[in-house]
């Protein structure tokens, strides 16, 4: 058992290794990430009208708001699962 | 008690460590909108701050810091904190987390939008940092009382 399990891990890694030289150089420009019209957008907007220099955050905690919000919920409803699973009650 | 958490030279280290930890954790959570950095990176640094302190000082001593029903309450208070931040937008009649709505500061919705992504931040963490410290707390739990067990 433990090798296959061995055989599928590396399996995956090879198809991973593999699927990773078609991504795009770091910090190609001519990657699509960089030449969607909304990365320019952001760029040139969101200083402006998020009023935060870091556009990470401005993406994270304006544009998209909601989604983190449910991200910390998700966050929220782990922590409460393990509680519920996993903590014994006091003597 | 194991040996590592008798030795003088850990202990002291951790207490000299501990406050700079949950200070820098603080400045990354209020550093997020200008620099890397935010809620879930700043909570996380600090619940690794709390969990160094209980995993030298022993988890009695930890949840005398932080207790259960501490962690519990804050878990909860940082996901109102952010969703009410969102519903603070509507009462101001704006979308749910249009920040610019909320008339802080009438002239200007973008530095008004600043400070509300500050708090949402602000909120993110202290869910964040409830979160982790109970994870570590509930995992560690049976090892404590084996621990008690052998005392």
């Amino acid at each position: 058992l433990k090798t296959l399990a061995l055989f599928v891990v590396i399996l995956a890694g090879a198809m991973l290794i593999y699927a990773g030289q078609d991504l795009p150089a770091f910090g190609d420009p001519d990657s699509p990430a960089y030449q969607h019209r909304m990365t320019q957008y952001f760029i040139e907007n969101s200083l402006s009208e998020s009023g935060v220099p870091n556009i990470v955050t401005a993406l994270l905690a304006n544009y998209r708001g909601y989604d983190t919000l449910g991200e910390t919920t998700v966050i929220f409803t782990a922590g409460m699962a393990v509680i519920l699973l996993l903590r014994r009650r006091e003597r | 008690m194991s040996r590592i958490q008798e030795s003088v030279i850990i202990r002291t280290v951790v207490r000299i460590m501990v406050p700079f930890i949950l200070l820098f954790a603080l400045y990354v959570i209020m550093h997020g909108a200008s620099g890397p950095g935010g809620g879930f990176q700043g909570g996380v640094i600090f619940g690794a701050g709390i969990i160094l302190y209980a995993m030298i000082y022993g988890i009695a001593a930890g949840k005398k810091k932080m207790s259960d029903a501490l962690d519990r309450i804050l878990a909860s208070t940082g996901l109102v904190i952010f969703a009410g931040t969102g519903l603070l937008c509507i009462i101001f009649e704006g979308m749910f987390l249009q920040y610019g709505a909320v008339p802080l500061l009438p002239d200007n919705p973008a530095e008004v939008s600043k400070y509300l992504i500050d708090f949402v931040e602000i909120g993110i963490g202290i869910t964040v940092l409830a979160v982790m410290i109970s994870l570590f707390f509930d995992v560690s739990l049976p090892e404590s009382e084996s621990e008690e067990a052998e005392e």
